[in-house]
């Protein structure tokens, strides 16, 4: 389990050491994309104890709680919002998160050891080209990309079934606060595709 | 670590052309001038189909269907990425340009593949690509240019990848990007943009080819107090697709740029009453102007999916006893036609089916103007099956025109059908905008059918069909002909590159390469040998359609992904 999470996505001090390299070697300005999506909330990543908002439809904006997301429904999208600023963090279409209530009992050890009240979390973003629409497979537990029809196990770390998408779709970690479901950390790897190519 | 670390900064260095990866060939660099474009050598491949009438026609006749069994590869170049590698090598003495998804272009010496400079677009983190693929670069002067998925039209020094300017066409958030080959037209840059599924509002516009200054913008759905305005209703116009993803063709004669169109959407009809122009239609702009100077809609309130993206090809054709300055366009709705170009109007002369297609009832045969039957036609709740499916009697892969045999040559596919459900959805910007029940897509083979792909020539003269070969699978294979007698295309889920006989349709070599093939070939030569050159790389649509007829059959086909450019060349 977790082999294919990325190594990457948790390692700033390398990403830092290569920016720097790089910026270094080719004479210019130092540019490190993380440090400026910090610097903006709206677009940096979920964090420990973000709340999660409805991203879209007449709830929008609005703080979700279990009972939002009862069980054999389609995944809800949703954003995550700073608790202390209440600011979204909309900014980046790679904030969007699915979640979606299963069966305690049907998920994978991994999965249940993220989940918060049998609701799990996910990046809504496919690994492959960055669509963010999906399909629902009830039965299955599963959802399927329709731009290029990758299938991913809700149940198992979103791990890949099907398609092209190169690895799974990085968790989000949960818990209940207040009766309403937080962040208990950031996503489990980079979230999005990747550009490759060189 | 240190070694580790100086190893990623060297690569990041050649990637960004820095230094030089394998030593080029130096030379000098031939400016594209307007008349080359105009008359381009036969050793060049200077455009997206070769000449302004989008032929796809090499003049060489080097290689023939006596040689062409002595077709070898003489060098490759792998390009790092996955999906759909779909540009044209273009050539312009010795300098060779590609370009692969993700917004890389590649600069190469033609004859010994070296790499002269590689550009990659930083693109946007959480890019949404749909189409990630891009068709190919536009030459002019001193300078190539490039249309990329995040909306971006990009100028850079064909001798050193240099940025010499990068506009914003447009805002990729909304789902507007790019994936065509800029039309280069009296100095100017022209493109347009993609996003149908998107719900964008689509348009053809030009640039200065200097500056990038943009000098026009034409939208091809028209704006309250246009005309044709009034076949859209309520707000519908504002999201109502009808992109442009297809290189135009161009007529200097009567100074227009003619444009392929892609459908209303959402998809369903009933979203979006009216005859919905110009969706599904050609178009002729002004070249200096943008303006509309004549249209003609294959076929109106598109429900179908059929885009009808490819540009005809220009030609002369001969019709009871006369000469029509024509437009030539096998569709997507499965219909061939054959239009006349005037100066201020498209004129239709002829339609005729080239696959089964079950929607169409009647042809008008003095506008072109189609019946449907309704039974074929998806609205909201209704589950409608039609043929040819969504894909049509033939996408995007362009069609090619061999003035010494007189045919063009159709990559097309027959016996498959689509099944859709209407389901009206809200538009959300930047999101999937189908109007359809997605999980309820079908795609479906007739009965006893034993070929999807087809590889078909017609004489338009006669407006007869001369041969046909045919493919088990789909094919999505654009098409090269050669004045050596031949036709090439790749397109199959086997990997194959093949050679057919221009005349006969005998097949006279094939090739397996890496990955499927949907790239355009080209021919070129460089000291006075004669080269083939073509992209291997699936993804996109094809391997869409892949996966449906997986499911469908219930089998799993492999095609793997991974761009590769093969050049071949006759040897003993």
């Amino acid at each position: 389990m977790g082999a294919d999470r990325d190594a990457c996505s948790a390692a700033p001090s390398r990403r830092t050491v290569l920016t720097l390299a790089l910026g270094l070697t080719l004479g210019l300005p130092l540019l490190d994309v993380a440090a400026a999506q910090d610097a903006d909330p709206k677009a940096a990543r979920p964090r420990e104890g973000d709340r999660l908002v409805f991203a879209s439809g007449s709830r929008k904006g609005r703080v979700i709680a279990p009972a939002d997301a009862p069980p054999g429904e389609p995944p809800l999208t949703a954003y995550p919002m700073d608790p202390v600023t209440s600011v979204v963090r909309d900014g980046s279409r790679l904030n969007q998160v699915l979640l979606a209530r299963l069966e305690p009992e049907e998920l994978g050890e991994e999965t249940r050891g993220r989940a918060a009240a049998g609701i799990v979390a996910y990046s809504a973003v496919c690994t492959h080209t960055g669509c963010d629409s999906w399909e629902w497979q009830p039965a299955s537990k599963t959802i399927t990309c329709p731009c290029h029809f990758s299938v991913f196990d809700l149940k198992d770390s979103a791990r890949v079934l099907d398609g092209p998408a190169p690895r799974r779709l990085p968790a989000l970690p949960l818990r209940v606060v207040e009766g309403v479901l937080a962040a208990a950390g950031g996503f489990s790897g980079r979230v999005g595709f990747q550009q490759g190519g060189g | 670590m240190r070694s580790v670390r100086t190893l990623s900064i060297l690569t990041a260095a050649l990637a960004l052309g820095l230094l030089p990866a394998v030593p080029a060939a130096q030379g000098p660099y031939s400016p594209v001038t307007d008349s080359r474009l105009l008359n381009p050598e036969p050793q060049n491949w200077l455009m997206y189909r070769g000449n302004y009438s989008g032929w796809g026609y090499s003049p060489l006749d080097q290689i023939t269907p006596q040689n062409v069994k002595k077709l070898q590869p003489v060098w490759t170049l792998s390009s790092g990425v996955a999906e759909g590698h779909q540009s044209p090598p273009m050539v312009n003495d010795g300098f060779m340009f590609i370009t692969t998804p993700q917004g890389q272009v590649i600069a190469l010496d033609a004859k010994t593949g070296a790499i002269r400079w590689r550009y990659k677009k930083d693109l946007p983190e959480d890019l949404l690509q749909l189409h990630p693929t891009n068709r190919g670069v536009g030459l002019y002067e001193d300078k190539v240019y490039v249309a990329t998925v995040d909306a971006h039209l990009v100028a850079l020094d064909a001798k050193t990848g240099k940025v010499i300017w990068d506009t914003a066409v447009d805002d990729w958030k909304k789902g507007y990007y790019m994936t065509l080959a800029p039309l280069i037209a009296k100095g100017k840059v022209l493109v347009g943009t993609s996003g149908g599924e998107l719900g964008v509002r689509g348009y053809v516009a030009a640039f200065d080819a200097r500056d990038g200054r943009e000098l026009w913008r034409t939208y091809t759905i028209p704006g309250p107090g246009e005309p044709g305005h009034d076949t859209w209703q309520g707000d519908s116009w504002k999201t109502g697709g009808v992109s442009v993803w297809i290189t135009g063709h161009y007529d200097p004669q009567l100074n227009l740029t003619y444009w392929g169109t892609g459908n209303a959407a959402p998809w369903p009809g009933d979203m979006h009453p009216g005859d919905n122009l110009y969706s599904s239609s050609v178009i002729a702009l002004d070249t200096d102007t943008g303006k509309i100077r004549g249209h003609h809609q294959y076929h109106w309130n598109d429900s179908w999916d059929w885009d009808e993206v490819s540009t005809p090809l220009l030609l002369d054709v001969q019709r009871s006893g006369r000469a029509i300055k024509a437009l030539v366009h096998p569709g997507r709705n499965g219909y061939l036609w054959l239009l006349e170009r005037k100066a201020d109007a498209i004129g239709f002369i002829d339609a005729k089916p080239f696959v089964r297609q079950e929607v169409f009832t009647a042809i008008d045969q003095k506008t072109g103007r189609p019946s449907y039957d309704p039974e074929r036609k998806p609205t909201a709740g209704k589950t409608v099956t039609f043929c040819p499916g969504l894909w049509g009697g033939k996408d995007w892969p362009p069609a090619a025109y061999n003035p010494k045999t007189g045919l063009l040559y159709i990559p097309a596919n027959e016996n498959h059908c689509s099944t859709l459900e209407g389901l009206a959805t809200p538009y959300e910007a930047g999101k999937l905008y189908l109007g359809v029940d997605r999980p309820k897509i079908k795609l479906s083979v007739r009965d006893g059918a034993a070929h999807i792909g087809e590889l078909q020539a017609w004489d338009m003269n006669s407006g007869q069909k001369v041969w046909t070969h045919t493919f088990r699978w789909q094919n999505w294979g654009p098409v090269l002909t050669t004045g050596g007698g031949l036709v090439f295309l790749g397109g199959t889920n086997d990997r194959k590159f093949r050679a057919f006989d221009a005349k006969t349709g005998a097949m006279l070599w094939e090739f397996t390469t890496n990955s499927g093939i949907t790239g355009v070939p080209s021919s070129y030569m460089v000291d006075g040998v004669q080269y083939i050159a073509v992209q291997s790389g699936w993804g996109v649509d094809a391997q869409r359609m892949q996966a449906r007829l997986d499911t469908f059959f219930g089998t799993k086909t492999d095609v793997p992904q991974g761009g590769v450019l093969w050049v071949f060349a006759v040897k003993d």
